[in-house]
């Protein structure tokens, strides 16, 4: 079994003549919180989408938790979670009711069910909304409602794209402390376009830009890499082509 | 599957707008036409042709719910959750079709009901004209589900809540007999499946079954083509797609 939770050989998304993704490799270890930094069209949630089995690569491999996207994504399955960028939770459906639906989504019995959705109920502090519909919360109650259904499989390996957009600086804080919570338990791939939501979760950062990794390390390593003392400063000199 | 046709009738059946177009609207209009029907010697207005005849219309708002639904689920990004959990093509298929196939028995049972209460005479007939809904009832279905692949939440609206009520209405031979229009038009409205799902529902009614294999095989010919196509689109197209 690999070292590694994540391990990325030469993956390469192309649609038609455009390249999404080009030749990423990348190593990511059991409990890290890794983020994938980038602008709009980066390549991020095209990554995403590779390693969650949601589309094929036009080339390269990548294991989970030792099992291939190409060969035993069935496996690979079976031991993430994805919360999507936008927040697709059953909109009609109470808190509750969608804990639920993602337990029988898993096919857990009625008294596993139970146990599972008060342990994601207190790990996400979601009892005061259990009985609201979905549809009815606001945006940040919505996210944190879009983790825990990804939560919900005891998933070996977390994909959080863009968990933070569109929300507020308040509802923003209270999401990272539930993801902050969470690091050291579960592997975390994050992609973000917010500097700052980078720098703040994750152990390390990689830079993508047209598909391609620019930068990969922590916060404070590609500070010096660049020569800046702002993390935003060191973004833009990689992005920018600066820090050769 | 269990789990998810739960989810579908849960969505479906708490939102107050389908409940009125699911079951209150075909009401209306069969309670319309009866009064227009009291006061028309026309044959067509009579219950024993219109019970069939809106029990096939009320079905294209189940291609409407089916529509809107897997349009909302693709939207929302919640589709694409449920992809990457180990639930099958199977589970996503019937957990949307099952529940509103059963919500079609349900239309239609109300249908009869309030027309026995206008005055259609009790027959054992009426509960076969129930279960032979059945076909009919996965064609709208399937309809609606390749609508809600293929289009936004907005255009699949509009298709099926206007455009696949509309040919429902004008080609099913429920508002009026094709024979007075004629030509290119009823030609047309007997290429469709419409004006034999209701022909069969007649049928049925009258007990004359054997008059109408023509039209059950009609309706059974649109019924697996559109139950492929939406089976094809769910298992190539949409994960192509996200």
């Amino acid at each position: 079994m690999s070292e590694y939770a994540i391990e990325i050989k030469n993956l390469q998304k192309k649609y038609g003549r455009q390249t999404a993704v080009e030749g990423l490799n990348l190593t990511i270890e059991k409990g890290e919180l890794f983020s994938l930094l980038g602008v709009n069209g980066a390549g991020k949630t095209t990554t995403m989408k590779m390693l969650s089995g949601l589309c094929l690569p036009s080339g390269g491999d990548a294991t989970l938790c030792g099992y291939s996207i190409l060969r035993d994504v069935g496996e690979v399955k079976k031991r993430i979670g994805v919360s999507p960028q936008e927040t697709s939770v059953a909109q009609n459906l109470t808190v509750l009711e969608n804990l639920e639906f993602m337990c029988g989504v898993y096919g857990f019995h009625k008294e596993k069910t139970r146990e599972k959705i008060d342990e994601i109920t207190e790990k996400l502090q979601l009892k005061e909304v259990l009985k609201k519909r979905a549809g009815k919360l606001s945006g940040g109650w919505q996210r944190r409602l879009s983790i825990a259904l990804a939560l919900i499989g005891d998933p070996e390996i977390l994909f959080l794209d863009e968990p933070t957009l569109g929300l507020d600086v308040l509802a923003r804080s209270e999401l990272w402390t539930v993801i902050r919570a969470l690091k050291g338990k579960v592997t975390v791939l994050l992609t973000t376009h917010y500097m700052e939501e980078a720098q703040e979760l994750s152990d390390r950062i990689g830079i993508m830009k047209d598909g391609k990794l620019l930068a990969l390390g922590t916060a404070e390593e590609l500070k010096a890499l660049t020569n800046t003392k702002k993390f935003e400063d060191a973004f833009i000199a990689i992005v920018k082509g600066e820090s050769r | 599957m269990i789990t998810f046709a739960k989810r579908t009738t849960l969505e479906i059946i708490r939102d107050p707008i389908n409940l009125f177009f699911g079951l209150l609207f075909p009401v209306i209009i069969l309670l319309l036409l009866r009064t227009i029907g009291s006061h028309t010697p026309a044959e067509l207005f009579s219950l024993d042709s219109l019970a069939p005849g809106i029990s096939v219309f009320g079905l294209s708002f189940m291609a409407l719910f089916s529509a809107t639904l897997v349009a909302k689920d693709r939207e929302s990004a919640f589709l694409q959750r449920l992809y990457t959990t180990p639930l099958k093509n199977t589970d996503y298929i019937l957990g949307y079709l099952l529940p509103l196939i059963a919500m079609s028995f349900l239309q239609c049972a109300v249908m009869y009901l309030v027309s026995l209460l206008l005055g259609l005479k009790w027959s054992v007939q009426i509960l076969l004209c129930i279960v032979a809904i059945f076909p009919a009832a996965v064609f709208f279905v399937s309809v609606g589900m390749c609508c809600g692949c293929l289009f936004s939440v907005k255009q699949a609206s509009g298709i099926c809540g206007a455009l696949l009520t509309n040919l429902t209405a004008w080609l099913s031979g429920v508002w009026f007999d094709l024979k007075l229009v004629g030509g290119w038009f009823q030609k047309i409205a007997e290429c469709l499946p419409f004006v034999h799902a209701v022909k069969f529902q007649q049928a049925v009614l009258n007990g004359s079954i054997e008059n109408a294999m023509n039209d059950l095989y009609w309706v059974l010919g649109y019924t697996a083509a559109g139950l492929l196509l939406a089976v094809l689109l769910f298992t190539t197209h949409e994960r192509a797609k996200s």
